[in-house]
This record gives C-alpha cells, structure tokens and sequence, in this order.
C-alpha cells in the first residue's frame, strides 16, 4: 500500500513569521556567520575556542530550525493525527509514550560515546579547521538526517531494526550483507575502541588501578540494585559515582605505593586482561556487571560533558594548533596516513555522521516516542548535541601545544622512546618542543611518560585537564583531572566493549542458528559461550595485532574503523532513500540522496586508496608487497627493528587488506540491491509494497519541541479538560 | 506573607516536576507506570513486587541484548 500522504498536511495553517523571529533569527544568522568569519580570516595569531563555539551553535540553530523542520514536514510528512507505536502497542514496559524531554535524554546518552571524543582529536593533525567544518556541516546535512529519517522509518514500522528494514525492503540478498556488514564492523568497533583503552593504561599504574577499582564498585551496585534496595537508580549511582571519585585519588596513592609496580601492565599483558574481563563480562549476567555499569558509565558521561561545555564558555582558552597543517595536502600526518579527502571524513564520523546511530534509532527509540511529530527534535536534536560534544573535543586537542600534540599521537616507530629522540621526530615534523617541556608536561600529570600515547584518549585528557584546571582548582589538580577524564573514557568504551560482545554474539547466534537449531536458544549456555568465545577473540585478535603492530595500531587501524562505521552509514542512508522513492517521493529522494551520495565517494575513495595505493604508507597491499620484498633482500624497514616485526607487518597488512575488501563488497552489494529495488519503483510505482503499519488515529496531545508553541498549549488544555492524558491503550500488543 | 507562601507553593510545584522527570530518566518511574498499569485495565490483577519486577526487567536484557545497547 502507498505511504499514506492523503492525510492532509498539518503544516496547512501556515503562520506569517513576526517581526520579532525575524529578527532573532537574522541575529542569529549574523553571529554564526561571524564566528565563521573570524576562523577564516585569522592568519597566523591565535583564535579563541569561542568563535569555533559560536560558528557551530549558530549553525546548528539556523538548520534545526529550518533545514530539519522542512524534512519534517515536506519531506517525511510527520503526522501529529497518526498514533505511533508507544500509543498503539503501549504495554507500560518496551511500548510506552515516554515524555519527549527524557526520550531526548535517553536517545542521546544511547548515541554519544567515546566517538565524538577520539575522532575529532586524531583529526586535529591536519588541523582544526577541516575537523570543525565537516564536524558542522556534516552533521546538518548528513548525521541529523540519517538519525532523524532512520528514526522516522523504524517508527512507522512499529520499531523495526536496520537489518530487518534492509531485508523487507530491499530484499533477502541486500539483508544478508547488511547483516554480515554489521556483524564484521561491530568486531571492527570493539577491537578499536579496546586499544584506546589500552593505549591509555599501558604503563599507568594510576590509571589502571582506577579503572581495575571500577570492577568491583560494579559489582557492588548490581548486588544493591539487586538484592539491598531493588530499582533504586539514583540512590546507587550518587553511591557508585563517590566510590568512582575515590577510586581515581586512590590511584594516586597507588602510584607512589610499592603496589605501583604490579599495576604498571604492559600493552600486551593490558590486552589478555581486557580480553578475558570482555569474556566473563558477556556470560555473566546482565544485572551483575552490565547494568550496573551502564548506570555508571551514563551519569560520568552527561556530567562530564556538561562540565566540559561549562569549562570552555568560562575557561574560553586559544587555539594552539593551526588552522590547517600542512599534512593536510601532504598525506603524511604522522597520526594516520592520507590527505584531507577523504581520510578527515573517515576519521571524523561520530559527530558528524556514524553508521552506528542508525541501530539505536531503529531500535529502542522508536517504541517509546509519543507523536510522530517528535522525530524532529529526537533525532535531528540530539546528533546536534552529539556533534556539539565532537567540537568540544576538537577545542580540547587543539589548545594544546602542538608539539606535544604530535609527540603524543604519533607511533613509537617515529617518535623513539626519549624525550631527546621525541623533541627531533617533532622537529622533523615541523614543530618544535624541549625535551625538558616533553617531561614537564608528563609530570604535570603524574605519567611516566606522554610519548606515543596515540588513540586520542590521552591527547584529550591532556586538554581536558588544560581547561578544568584554569576553572576549578589550578594547576595543582591538573593531575587529579587527566585522571578523571581518562577514567571517564576508559569506563563507557569497557561498558560499550562489555556490551557490544554481548550484540555481536546475539547476532552470531542468530546466524548460527542456522546451521545448528539449537544456536538459536539464547539461554542455551554452551552456545552463548561458544559465540562470546568467537566473538571476543575476533576482537582480541586485532587488538592484539594492533598493540604489537610495529607501524602503530590506531595509525593502522583507526582509518579501518572510520571505513566501516561510516559504510554502516551508507547502508542507512541507502534504506532510507529507497523507502523515499518506494514511497513515491522521488522529488524529495536528494535529502538522503546527496549525503549518500557523499558518503559513498568518501568511503569508496578511501577503501580505494587503501587497497590499491601505491604509497606503502597509504595502501595494504602495497605495504605488504614492500615488506615482502624486504624480507626476500634479508633487508628490515623502519621502523621495524628485526625481521620478526616484519613478518608481522606482512600478516597485519595483509588480513587488513582483506578485511578492507570485504567491506566494500558487502557494501557494494547492498547499494546495488538496493538501487534495483529503486529503479523497478520508479519505473513501475503501483507496484512497489511497503511494510508500513496502517494509520490508526492518535488520541495523544504532546507538543513537538522542547517548548510548546500557543497553539500546542491551547490543544493540551482543551485535552486537559477531557478524559484523562494518554496511557490509555487503544489496542494492546 | 502570602506572597511568601505562593512562592514557596511554586517551588514545591517545580520540584515535584523535576522529580518526576528525573525518575524517568533514570528508569525509577518504570515499575510505577507498569503498576498503574496492570490496575487500569483490571484492579484485581496480581501485580510483581518491586524487587520480582525489576528482576524480571534485568533478565529480560539477557534474552536480547540489544535492547538498550549504547553506542561508539
């Protein structure tokens, strides 16, 4: 049946705007446009971290209120008169018409993660100009409106989940590669965001000991959620969160105990605990470690980004790094290899547009949303505030000195293993640091060392600790809050690690099922522990490959997980623009089109270059082909020390390639798929079926936005006077 | 005086409002909603315990983790 536009727009009463939007938005306008202004304009001096602040949030405002509200309403046609499925399937648990302002915090606290924070600060190399301007733009032409339209499709087909809409819509092949696409870039995801953790605590007794800590102030919290006082959240996270709090001052302490050496782990021991922790994590159950941990996790994370946007407005620091570097034409940026197009766009993708997003918003979100017309300020409002947390990122690492920047994020191949040989590889690159400035700033926050702390995490403590120290308690507690926020990162990615292994075997059981029935029974244990087993040594592989990858890890992984996250993207958007064109709104199809359209030359260029570049340092096969040949001469390569860290090249380099051509593939299949499935609805509308639920009638009042409008008061006081509000189901599940 | 104790009504007002948003941010108000619930569509209904509910609302995670899974 066609998508039903024949119920009539409620845009039809159409307000003349006053003078006073129109001046309020014109001022708006001007100041955005200034904030531009002075970051293109500045040559040379430094520029303050407001106008980035400025330029994004006036961008930000311009498009929700204007970009986001025509896609509301021409291009998806958000139906206030059409029950959603919270209304229609309220059951009081996984169906319920949850209150727009908590949905929003619930959706974002689902989306914002360790993304925004590492991306933007590997992209700094290239300096912050790049980064600020895809973060912006990409995220009001391409993220929020993936977000918003997945949100949208999932919502009318009562909650369904990207991989089921893919196969209904496009078809059993084009579904099958999106599951397997899925599956292979959330392994992908786990392995890399394990190595930032893990390149944040090698060699950090401090660190590690906090974050060991955490592991029992979880299970504390499961026991009391459980047991003690059954659902009561906020008593046991103020609990978890103080015992958090003590936990990183007693890492101090332990630093400078006798205990100091056995917390001090090498990356490879680091890796065989994460392993085993991510094991026993997936198979225990949910309320022991999980749950409690989420709550953890979620409550570091919305205050921690609430004092960072606090931090910045009051601290209002300079930007240290240059607007663009020269590695930005070059391609020889020591973080990760490749020119600005596309290997920015890869490397930025939380923030501005990410894959992932795509699962969460056709996942829980749908099932709780109160009016169609709310996807608006849901989906397009909330990847705004995730991109908003990937600008402040991008202030963070870019305050800092940037010879300290690229002594941190560049591989220990380059940088060697003093503060003598880190002062010249810096000054090789074209910027100067001390070796007695390397110590200092270690010592300013109690490491051992700073070099080589690639990943992002550390870059942005450092930064963190930069800002939160000139607001609250000086340079003496810069110490106190890299900590913290190296604590804070290293908790959601555990958390994120913790239950990623548990998605990725619910889907490999899925897929196992069958093979073998019995797979698919999820509380048949050998299965789920034979599935966690395969899933986190697929993990464990690449991380382990990518701590002893003797040319870096984040240098040889990062632009991998970029790809793939932002393929994931590719089969979003291209789900979206067939429903688009399925539904007969082929004139409206650009809106997903062209950020599609974008995402496929970015990912396709950089999957390219990486499988067929003729620069080692760029393309796999390439890599390999050279180091083979070196080993063939009895010759070893820089920074390779020995013909063993060769062989390990070839293999990483080789299993890289491999998995970058898969990718692709699946990809490609899916595009193409999903391309006949288009051209067959334009060439013969009336055929093409959609799954969408019937319109029921809606007997719910909500406003749309945040505020609600005259006219939307007027409503809820009209229905106020009436039978009581909502919770009453027409039709339950 | 009465000024004062509008004042004060109003206050109490907003904090009652927070309060309420708050437990369902934080999924405090989930066992409540399910209460109320069960006894709207029939006031005889046995309805779980707290701790019986969130029990069963934890476990059911187990049984598919993707519902509430966080991202990147």
């Amino acid at each position: 049946m066609p998508e039903s536009d024949s119920a009539a727009p409620p845009a039809a009463v159409r307000r003349r705007p006053t003078p006073i939007s129109i001046a309020v938005w014109t001022a708006v306008a001007l100041l955005g446009a200034s904030g531009w202004a002075v970051l293109a304009l500045a040559r040379g001096e430094e520029v303050s971290a407001a106008w980035l602040v400025v330029a994004a949030l006036g961008s930000y405002a311009i498009a929700y209120r204007f970009y986001s509200r025509f896609i509301a309403r021409r291009v998806l046609r958000v139906d206030k008169t059409r029950a959603t499925p919270a209304e229609r399937l309220d059951n009081g648990v996984d169906f319920h018409p949850t209150d727009r302002r908590v949905l929003l915090g619930h959706h974002f606290a689902a989306i914002a993660g360790a993304g925004p924070l590492v991306g933007p600060v590997l992209a700094a190399q290239m300096g912050y100009l790049p980064g600020t301007i895809w973060i912006v733009v990409g995220v009001i032409l391409a993220g929020a409106v993936q977000d918003m339209v997945t949100l949208f499709f999932s919502m009318r087909r009562d909650g369904k989940s990207l991989g089921q809409m893919a196969r209904e819509e496009i078809g059993p092949f084009g579904g099958a590669a999106a599951l397997i696409a899925i599956f292979a870039i959330m392994i992908i995801l786990l392995a890399v965001l394990a190595l930032v953790v893990v390149n944040a605590l090698a060699h950090s007794p401090w660190g590690t000991f906090s974050i060991a800590l955490t592991i029992p102030i979880a299970f504390f919290m499961g026991f009391y959620l459980r047991v003690l006082r059954p659902g009561r959240v906020t008593e046991v996270s103020v609990i978890g969160v103080v015992l958090l709090l003590f936990a990183i001052v007693s890492g101090s302490w332990v630093a400078e105990s006798s205990w100091a050496d056995t917390f001090t782990l090498t990356p490879g021991t680091l890796v065989i605990w994460l392993v085993v922790y991510g094991f026993f994590a997936s198979v225990l159950p949910v309320w022991m470690l999980l749950a409690p941990r989420d709550y953890l996790s979620t409550f570091m994370k919305i205050g921690t980004i609430v004092l960072l946007a606090l931090g910045v407005a009051f601290a209002l620091p300079t930007m240290k790094m240059d607007g663009i570097t020269e590695f930005a034409g070059s391609g020889a940026g020591p973080v990760f290899a490749g020119s600005l197009f596309p290997f920015v766009f890869i490397t930025i993708a939380c923030g501005a547009l990410s894959g992932f997003h795509a699962l969460i918003s056709s996942g829980t979100t749908p099932k709780m949303i109160q009016k169609e017309t709310q996807v608006r300020m849901i989906g397009y409002g909330s990847m705004l505030m995730e991109s908003f947390v990937a600008i402040m990122a991008l202030v963070a690492a870019s305050i800092i000195d940037p010879g300290l920047y690229f002594a941190m994020n560049a591989p220990a191949g380059l940088i060697g293993d003093s503060v003598q040989s880190a002062s010249e590889a810096v000054a090789n690159l074209g910027y100067t640091i001390t070796p007695e400035q390397l110590a200092a700033a270690a010592k300013a926050v109690e490491e051992e060392s700073l070099l080589s702390r690639t990943g992002g995490a550390p870059t942005l403590a450092v930064g963190i600790s930069e800002i939160f120290s000139a607001v609250f308690g000086g340079a003496g507690m810069k110490a106190f809050w890299y900590h913290f926020a190296i604590m804070f990162e290293a908790l959601f990615i555990l958390t994120t690690v913790d239950a990623g292994t548990r998605v990725g075997r619910f889907m490999l059981q899925d897929m196992l099922g069958n093979v073998y029935k019995p797979f698919r029974d999820v509380s048949w244990r050998p299965g789920a522990w034979i599935a966690s087993a395969v899933v986190v040594g697929a993990w464990g592989y690449f991380l382990w490959v990518g701590v002893h990858d003797p040319l870096g890890g984040i240098y040889q992984l990062f632009p991998l997980f970029g790809i793939a996250n932002q393929l994931l993207a590719a089969i979003a958007l291209a789900v979206a623009t067939t429903l688009l064109i399925k539904s007969g709104r082929l004139k409206w199809a650009w809106v997903t089109g062209i950020p599609l359209a974008w995402d496929v030359a970015v990912t396709f260029t950089a999957s390219w270059q990486k499988i067929f570049s003729s620069d080692p340092a760029i393309g796999f096969f390439e890599q390999r082909s050279v180091y083979r040949q070196a080993i063939e001469d009895g010759k070893v390569l820089a920074p390779a020390k020995d013909m063993d860290d060769m062989h390990t090249v070839v293999t990483n380099a080789t299993v890289d390639g491999v998995l970058s051509v898969l990718f692709l593939v699946l990809v490609l299949v899916v595009l193409i798929d999903a391309a006949r499935v288009c051209v067959k609805a334009i060439r013969n509308p009336a055929e093409s079926r959609l799954t969408e639920v019937p319109h029921v009638k809606s007997e719910l009042v909500a406003p749309a936005g945040l505020w609600p409008t005259r006219e939307e008061k007027a409503e809820l006081a009209t229905a106020g006077a009436a039978p009581a509000k909502g919770s009453d189901p027409g039709s339950p599940s | 005086m009465s000024g004062a104790a509008v004042l004060r009504a109003g206050l109490a007002r907003r904090l009652a409002r927070f309060r309420a948003v708050w437990r369902e941010l934080t999924g405090e108000a989930v066992y409540d909603r399910y209460v109320a619930y069960t006894r709207a569509r029939d006031p005889h209904a046995e309805v779980l315990s707290r701790r019986a509910f969130e029990r069963w609302r934890v476990d059911r995670r187990e049984a598919d983790p993707r519902e509430g899974f966080r991202c990147c």
